[in-house]
């Protein structure tokens, strides 16, 4: 991808990289590279960081009180509202 | 997907099978704010992800009794959800239903790497910004849906691949593929983004 003819192939290999499950031989072999490879390094890390970020981008699991409300009742559950 | 995991063990398989109102009450409490999130994030729409999170228990409800518990009942209640989301995009724009449909997921469809700015180091109040995760809102909403889905489910969601597979009912090999070009796709997109960033701070 960025100047080195095996760039593109070891981009296939990259989120099972990140994800920590690429087997031992690709994982050296794609190791080795990004030692030589500035390019290939910033596009790992920066993969890595946007799914951190997503990971983290922690929203309330809570639902809106008027939605749930809407919710039970919409289920026959208005009972079971507290 | 611990903590739904840890949900689920309190609610009980039979119970629910056999109608029972009160554990489908607490069904509904444990699972209803993440199916509202999940659909709000694939619709970028509240109205829509009401629609979508009272479908999903309306079906739950009356479908509980074919339950087989080959999946959990949080990936049962996903793919629920994600089907009903799913039809709601493909209603929006039929046109793209056939791109929907028909994205190969052959690896020559990944996304080339172009932008090379490793923005990482930028300060966590640029990172977390509001107008950062609107924007990051909008790079998931610029994905295909069917790889919008996959990346919700995996990364933001937390199902391991094979659950997510079992929601989408797509092969794993499938999640893997469509996973890594969601995520190409979205690290050019806020590499754009902070790496604009990033050179005003240095101007």
């Amino acid at each position: 991808m960025m100047g080195h003819s095996n760039c593109h192939d070891l981009l296939t290999s990259l989120s099972d990289y990140i994800d920590g499950e690429l087997d031992s031989a690709l994982c050296m072999e794609l190791e080795q590279h990004l030692k030589e490879c500035k390019n290939c390094r910033i596009v790992v890390d920066t993969l890595k960081k946007t799914v951190e970020l997503y990971q983290h981008e922690d929203e309330s699991q809570t639902l809106p009180e008027d939605v749930r409300t809407r919710l039970f009742y919409r289920l026959n559950l208005r009972d079971f509202l507290k | 997907m611990n903590e739904i995991n840890l949900t689920s063990d309190t609610i009980s398989l039979d119970l629910l099978k056999n109608g029972d109102r009160a554990e489908f009450a607490k069904l509904v409490e444990a699972y209803s704010g993440q199916i509202y999130k999940l659909a709000l994030r694939i619709l970028e729409n509240q109205r829509d992800a009401e629609d979508v999170l009272q479908e999903t228990f309306l079906k739950a409800y009356r479908s509980i009794a074919n339950f087989e518990g080959r999946s959990s009942l949080a990936t049962w209640l996903y793919r629920i959800a994600t089907n009903e989301a799913l039809m709601i995009v493909r209603k929006r724009k039929p046109e793209l239903s056939l791109e929907i449909e028909g994205q190969d997921d052959h690896e020559d469809a990944i996304v080339t790497p172009y932008h090379f700015t490793d923005w990482r180091f930028l300060p966590e109040k640029e990172l977390q910004s509001s107008e950062a995760k609107q924007h990051m809102d909008q790079a998931v909403q610029r994905l295909p849906a069917s790889l919008r889905a996959v990346f919700l489910l995996r990364d933001v969601e937390g199902l391991s691949v094979k659950e997510t597979a079992e929601v989408l009912r797509i092969s794993e090999g499938a999640v893997k593929t469509r996973l890594l070009r969601a995520r190409l796709r979205l690290r050019e997109d806020l590499s754009e983004y902070f790496g604009k960033a990033l050179t005003e701070n240095a101007g």
